[in-house]
């Protein structure tokens, strides 16, 4: 059996970011499995900008964002291993994964970051009805068809869903030739990024259908066309609102789903709303030593966010390693109400530390100046006037360590907006 | 070509008679329409096995359900073809329903269907906790079983093949000319082959086939059945094949697991214009939901991870035609088969081979007959030790393409070198579950049409979803 | 006096621009949060630029295209002139991100650099 200090499961941004600060914070026996042929995960096939403005001050592309770290983690002794994967991880911390060279491997943690990432909805997820022809797929599958395999998925496209995938990618066929005919939102709001709608969107004059959605594909070998509606508030079909698209392919970009598997062999308490573990401030789940960060405990909008949070992890996970964790009086509970749809980390241990928490949150619907306030028994203890609150950005406020002084047993701590 | 049979048609049907004729020293073709074996009802349907309590006494589907049920689970284990024989429950909501309870049980008996019992609400929510509380009770069948039904048409076509038996596709038969006791049977591609005696086992098109000779006896409906498939994650929430009581309001939807632990509700029942529909609807799809819940109330609707339809051969005879045509009595026609036709389908086989014996007289039997095919890795079944052992020996194995459903590298490049090799995605889908999972390919359709590509030395433009024009790109960005 | 209402794509935030012209000069911008955003409105008001990210073809790679994009933001309207330049080109592994691979891409002064190893 081989022996690690750590394992991380997954060498994208998350696994990469955890890995380093556990080795910065003196872990020594470090271990990375990655499925893919190579580290940077999903950022590989992202080849577009953007990525690192917070985190470097600059507008890297997918790949070079991938790159600073994978560079860093050459510079340590961490192993990596490629081509990996892990099949199981067994509720004594041992991590079962397999390649080609190792074969089947053994491997003791005394402590184990999650960080296999997401994966997109299906079209199969949506129901949506008519035949079953080649050139529906999602956009991510699309991606890296056009971006690292060199070819085009389709010459005449619609995207369902306007998350940052499906705006990415409607740009990104426009400019290697196809033509894209209309990107449809379920929602009368896009998910995706502003930005990107203006860059990807308006710049080639591709409509934005807002309350519309795909009610039938058409087509026996291949996609002949699709017929897209009108969508009710109650998010159905609004009948006599058909208008049929002829096209050659239909993406799909309906949503991104945290990987959680392995998580639930083992044992780990999920949360409902974002599909990841339920955390504490150091990102570690309710099954000790083991920890979460990136697209697997939530989804993220920016990757820089994913570091940020996979530094936490790995400097959980070292603490544990090291024997520095401090053990927690008692837990308090966060939950978002009132517009908040999830607050991440779900829960934060009072271990005396002087460190201010940082929590994140997402809202369920669009508000303009409105304000985010929390609240514990009652008491105001933060607020702050928001000018716009979007479900498809992640927001997040500090609460102070003088704050969580005043907790007690069992008490939560509440989120919301107003306005 | 010439052979002394041709078989039309490698669904379920078509293969199994294909593989039991095949131990005959004859020659004999199999010619299907599409890119691969099992692509019409055989892919797309309930995948049980019924007890036969169904159909209607004296008939041959009462005959052939009873005595192919008997066959099926030693035919699996011979083909090594995932089977499960689980029981079936009818469940009944109404002293009414109870009542069609015993007319099930009373036809069952006369259909000699062995292992039946009424069972009260007590025992009915020990078997099955999730099953509506409102539920009074149950017909409890417990030689119905579940199977994978394109595993088993792969498995028996396999064998055939491995026999001698040579396969024909993309062989979409529109012409048969009889002349000088041989039969030419033409495609659309042009391809033809000569055969002294046929088998018209061509499922919804087998009325379509039989008047190429001029028989005009078969009318064949294509009725669609609409179907979800939920997640492994709900594997449990059922343990038997749960039935609803046929009603005036309709037949019910039956709400199942899979062989391969998913669960499965469906089907909606539609007689459809014309032969090709295999659209799914909001409408029927809603339907199956609704019937669903009736059924087990707290089933998670929501993880639903693909929906499909199947068309049966509904012929308006209403029983299975199994006989020489009036027309040429060396055409055999295998038409009807609709359900219980996969649980029948290997006593139709045995039924077809002694028509054959009958017109054919006595066939000299080979001297070496394989009655069954090289067993396919599955390696997410195996255990460690043996997961280890396999890796050694090929590293292929060591590579995971499809995460949802554990599938190795190995696993695909074997189904691309089989006795019928895979020549597509759905193709290696079926052989291996490759993007069968909750992601439905997402992340491993990619990289499995490239291991095809390599493996066939085809350029990836020409890899296809399921042959034909299903490319699955359409060209090079550069 | 133009008026122009603008959505700011310097950062993820988004912010809602407005613009006043006069005589094809921006005389004053409002509702941004940063210095990029007034900078973003100004030139988005008389000479739009947006960064490029495509593929180019390469010999001898680990895959068939290598990622690449052009080192600074390009005018807008030579979006596809530069597609058409690098849709013929094709480069030879090895690359490393930050090497040149079209100089000078259209007469614009900016480099398309590759932005991953191939």
């Amino acid at each position: 059996m081989l022996k690690y200090d750590l394992v991380v499961v997954g060498g994208g941004p998350a696994g990469m970011a955890a890995a380093l600060k556990a080795k910065e914070c003196g872990v020594e026996r470090i271990l990375i499995c990655e499925r893919d042929e190579t580290l940077g995960g999903i950022l590989e096939q992202c080849i577009h900008t953007g990525f690192g403005l917070h985190y470097f001050g600059e507008e890297l592309s997918g790949p070079e964002y991938a790159a600073r770290f994978i560079d860093e983690v050459e510079k340590t002794d961490i192993d990596v291993k490629v081509n990996t994967m892990v099949l199981d991880i067994t509720t004594n911390n041992v991590v079962i994964a397999i390649n080609k060279q190792d074969g089947l491997m053994e491997i003791s943690a005394t402590a184990i970051v999650l960080a296999m990432g997401c994966r997109e909805r299906p079209r199969g997820a949506i129901s949506i009805p008519g035949t079953r022809p080649a050139g529906v797929m999602t956009a991510g599958t699309a991606q890296r068809f056009a971006n690292i395999e060199g070819y085009l998925p389709g010459k005449e496209v619609v995207i369902l869903g306007s998350g940052d995938i499906g705006l990415i990618m409607a740009r990104r066929m426009t400019l290697e030739g196809a033509k894209v005919k209309a990107v449809c939102e379920l929602m009368p709001y896009s998910g995706g990024l502003t930005r990107n709608i203006v860059q990807c969107l308006e710049d080639f004059d591709i409509p934005l259908k807002l309350s519309h959605t795909v009610t039938e594909i058409k087509g026996k070998d291949r996609v002949e066309g699709i017929t897209i509606s009108k969508v009710d508030g109650n998010l159905k079909p609004i009948p006599g609102t058909e208008e049929y698209i002829p096209c050659d392919t239909l993406m799909l970009s309906v949503g991104l789903l945290p990987e959680n598997e392995l998580s639930r062999a083992v044992g780990i308490k999920l949360d409902k709303v974002t599909g990841g573990a339920v955390v504490d401030q150091y990102r570690e789940t309710n099954h000790e030593g083991i920890f979460a960060c990136g697209n697997v405990l939530h989804v993220h909008d920016l990757v820089d966010f994913v570091t940020q949070e996979a530094q936490t992890a790995g400097e959980g996970a070292a603490n544990y390693i090291l024997g520095k964790k401090e053990y927690p009086e008692f837990r308090v509970h966060t939950k978002g109400i009132n517009g908040v749809r999830y607050v991440v980390p779900q829960r934060i241990s009072i271990d005396g530390s002087e460190e201010p928490v940082k929590l994140y949150f997402r809202v369920g619907q669009v508000y303009t100046n409105a304000a985010v306030k929390v609240t514990r028994n009652g008491n105001v203890i933060y607020a702050k006037k928001k000018r716009k609150l979007a479900p498809g950005e992640m927001e997040n406020i500090v609460i102070k360590p003088e704050d969580l002084q005043e907790f007690s047993e069992g008490d939560y701590l509440f989120i919301e907006v107003e306005g | 070509m010439s052979y002394d049979i041709a078989i039309i048609g490698a669904g379920v049907v078509g293969s199994l008679i294909a593989r039991k004729l095949s131990k005959y020293d004859i020659k004999i073709a199999l010619v299907e329409k599409c890119n691969d074996v099992a692509m019409g009802t055989s892919k797309a349907n309930s995948a049980i096995v019924h007890a036969g309590f169904d159909a209607v006494p004296g008939t041959l589907k009462a005959e052939l359900n009873v005595k192919g049920t008997k066959l099926m689970g030693y035919l699996c284990e011979e083909l090594s073809v995932p089977y499960k024989n689980i029981g079936s429950l009818v469940v009944a909501f109404s002293e009414e329903e109870m009542e069609t309870l015993k007319e099930l049980y009373d036809r069952g008996m006369e259909n000699s269907v062995p292992g039946l019992k009424i069972i009260g609400q007590d025992r009915l929510h020990e078997l099955e906790p999730n099953v509506s509380k409102r539920a009074l009770g149950a017909l409890w069948a417990k030689t119905a079983s579940i199977v994978c039904p394109y595993e088993l048409t792969l498995a028996a076509a396999e064998v055939a093949v491995i026999n001698g038996v040579e396969l024909y596709r993309n062989f979409a038969v529109n012409d048969i000319q009889f002349e000088n006791e041989l039969f030419t049977i033409k495609a659309e591609s042009g391809e033809q082959i000569e055969a002294k005696y046929v088998i018209n086992a061509a499922g919804i098109y087998s009325d379509y086939i039989a008047s190429l000779i001029g028989d005009n006896s078969i009318e064949i409906v294509a009725r669609k059945g609409e179907y979800l498939l939920m997640d492994k994650s709900l594997g449990g929430v059922v343990n038997h094949v749960i039935f609803q009581c046929p009603t005036k309001m309709g037949k019910g939807v039956l709400v199942t697991p899979t062989v391969d632990g998913n669960i499965l509700t469906g089907p909606s029942a539609k007689d459809i214009e014309g032969k090709d529909d295999i659209t799914t609807t909001s409408d029927e799809l809603d339907m199956v939901r609704k019937y669903t819940s009736y059924s087990i109330p707290n089933v998670k609707l929501n993880a639903v991870i693909t929906s499909f339809a199947g068309l049966r051969a509904h012929s308006t005879k209403g029983d299975f035609i199994i006989e020489p045509s009036k027309v040429n009595p060396h055409f055999i026609n295998v038409a009807g088969i609709e359900s219980p036709g996969l649980s029948a389908a290997p006593a139709i086989a045995e039924y077809v081979q002694d028509i054959m014996l009958d017109v054919c007289g006595r066939l000299p039997k080979k001297v070496k007959w394989h009655r069954t095919r090289p067993e396919p890795i599955r390696f997410r079944e195996l255990s460690t030790v043996e997961r280890r052992e396999l890796i050694e020996n090929d590293p292929a194995f060591g590579q995971i393409v499809c995460r949802c459903e554990t599938v190795t590298e190995g696993e695909i490049i074997a189904a691309c070198h089989g006795p019928i090799p895979a020549w597509d995605m759905d193709g290696v889908k079926r052989r291996t579950r490759a993007g069968m999972g909750r992601c439905q390919s997402g992340f491993c359709g990619p990289k499995v049409a490239e291991i095809i590509a390599r493996e066939r030395n085809q350029d990836l433009l020409d890899i296809t979803k399921f042959g034909d024009d299903s490319n699955i790109v359409v060209g090079k960005t550069k | 006096m133009e008026v122009r209402e603008l959505t700011c794509v310097a950062c993820p935030m988004g912010c809602q621009l407005t613009a006043s012209i006069d005589n094809g000069v921006v005389v004053s911008v409002t509702g941004n949060t940063c210095p990029r955003g007034k900078k973003y409105a100004e030139t988005e008001c008389t000479h739009p630029v947006r960064p490029l990210t495509t593929t180019v073809k390469v010999e001898g790679g680990k895959h068939p295209v290598v990622p690449v994009k052009s080192a600074d933001a390009i005018p807008k309207e030579k979006m596809f002139d530069c597609m058409k330049v690098l849709n013929e080109v094709t480069v030879k592994a090895p690359v490393q991100i930050g090497d040149v691979i079209v100089e000078d891409i259209c007469s614009t002064g900016i480099n398309i650099v590759a932005t991953n190893i191939c």
